[in-house]
């Protein structure tokens, strides 16, 4: 946790506990213990990793025809290298 | 000042169980999911007979517990549909920790109640000590007298809990088998009456992460979280909403129970509470619920006699109407307040440690004692609120309180 905002009073916020900024700028990738890195070579651009990431963690580039890995918000849980069907995913203690 | 369709209303024998499965009925509830449990079970059972014949467009799920019936609701009203489940005793236990889920997320959930003992030893029969128990869970609480309060009360819970000042769960309570088990006469409206009066649901707009003003709801067009997390630098500011809407809904329950009045010619005192022979009172008893029919024929009896005695039954437990029962109760010689629950190791029941702390601010207050009665479904009687009004006599008497604490109908 890495934000630091001006705190407002209780009739300023949203009720209900709605959240009223993204969390993208929590920068939570430093839980991680194991980070996925892939073998391009290996890799079909299935985009399975994609779907299965929890945190939607690993992004699609512009062209979408390849991902990449956002490691300021990965948890190294390791998900996409367990469904990843050509295992091109190894997860690397960090 | 009263409306045509005061004269429209049919007359039907039902009991309490009944009286709220009609009202939902007639509130054009999206969901219903629940779990049976007695003396709860006729609720949802009658409940999925109209959904079986068709007469209504109701969502019903069954589920394992009630800890899932109430996530069911939730997730269903924070959609923005108008969600029911009903439950008592054991079956409220455990959806402790739901009930504060629902209420910090602003869920309109209504909720009936056939107040029920909790185990051990088993006892299925009517107290209050389910509903007190969760009295901190941030829910509205409506405790009704007889089976037309019910009906009448269920219907005012939906205006009440989606109200956009308020925005809180709702539980309308009845006391198991007194009120859930015994048939009345009971007045309903036309259906469309009932319809218009609940309308339909509407949605103050919240801040969400896309920067956007949105109707609070889950909605794919607007993307948003409801109460997701909230740290120490914020936690406490979320609590001190759920209080300020805690306190809008006494002006509310007053409104809408106005408003009612209006359609339906009933009315209970202002809402909040019903307040019985009390302008002269000179000793007075406090209730929740079904007992208070007892007490006013123990009050019009001791009138008759010239015993100035009066009557003060809570009908918002939550939030507690702090201002009316000053106003009710300062300037009564000796108050009796009667628990039909325990709170072992306090001070007294809930309702006496709320009512004569309520009362403690005013420069001249009454004596106030506590009667708890009625535990696990005992009967309270004629003779035992007689006792009680003597007792109080006796106080108001002699200026002294020998006993704060006194059980009634016990054997010592």
């Amino acid at each position: 946790m890495t934000s630091k905002e001006e705190e407002k009073s209780w009739k300023e916020i949203s009720i209900a506990a709605v959240c009223w900024k993204p969390n993208t700028e929590f920068l939570t990738g430093d839980w991680k213990t194991y980070k996925p890195v892939r073998d391009p070579a290996k890799c079909t651009r299935c985009l399975l990793c994609a779907i299965f990431c929890p945190d939607g963690a690993i992004h699609l580039k512009a062209d979408k025809n390849d991902i990449e890995f956002d490691y300021d918000h990965c948890k190294g849980c390791g998900i996409c290298a367990n469904e990843c069907p050509v295992k091109a995913i190894e997860m690397e203690l960090k | 000042m009263f409306m045509k369709s005061v004269a429209e209303q049919k007359v039907l024998a039902l009991n309490g169980n009944e009286a709220v499965a009609y009202a939902v009925k007639q509130c054009d509830v999206d969901v219903v999911a629940a779990y049976p449990i007695t003396p709860q079970t006729i609720i949802v059972e009658r409940f999925s007979e109209y959904v079986a014949n068709g007469e209504v467009e109701t969502a019903f799920v069954c589920t394992e517990s009630e800890h899932s019936a109430l996530t069911a609701c939730l997730a269903a009203s924070l959609t923005g549909a108008r969600a029911f489940t009903a439950s008592a005793s054991a079956g409220l236990a455990l959806m402790h920790e739901m009930l504060f889920v629902t209420s910090g997320c602003r869920a309109p959930v209504v909720m009936a109640i056939a107040n029920r003992a909790l185990s051990a030893p088993l006892n299925i029969h009517g107290d209050q000590s389910d509903t007190m128990a969760q009295r901190d869970s941030g829910w509205i609480q409506i405790y009704a007298e007889n089976a037309q309060e019910v009906y009448d009360s269920v219907i005012q819970a939906f205006r009440i809990a989606e109200h956009p000042d308020v925005l809180l769960p709702a539980m309308v309570c009845l006391d198991g088998f007194q009120l859930s088990h015994s048939m009345e006469n009971v007045s309903v409206l036309p259906d469309e009456v009932v319809k218009k009066f609940v309308g339909v649901r509407q949605f103050p707009k919240v801040l969400t992460h896309e920067g956007k003003l949105a109707p609070l709801r889950l909605d794919p067009e607007n993307p948003m979280t409801i109460g997701p997390v909230a740290f120490p630098n914020y936690y406490f500011e979320f609590k001190r909403q759920q209080e300020e809407a805690m306190r809008k809904a006494v002006e509310v329950i007053r409104q809408v129970h106005n408003e009612y009045a209006r359609i339906s010619g009933r009315s209970y005192g202002d809402g909040l509470l019903d307040a019985y022979y009390l302008e002269d009172a000179e000793i007075a008893t406090v209730c929740l619920g079904s007992t208070a029919g007892t007490v006013k024929a123990v009050v019009d009896e001791l009138r008759a006699e010239g015993v100035k005695a009066g009557l003060l039954r809570i009908r918002a437990f939550r939030p507690l109407p702090v201002e009316g029962i000053q106003k009710t109760l300062g300037n009564v010689k000796a108050v009796g307040v009667m628990d039909r629950s325990m709170s072992f190791g306090g001070h007294g029941g809930a309702v006496f440690h709320e009512v004569r702390h309520a009362l403690y601010d005013l420069d001249k207050r009454p004596m106030v004692v506590n009667y708890i009665y009625g535990l696990g479904g005992r009967d309270t009687n004629l003779t035992q609120i007689r006792a009680i009004y003597k007792d109080l006599q006796e106080i108001a008497q002699k200026r002294r309180v020998e006993a704060p604490i006194k059980y009634v109908g016990l054997r010592e």
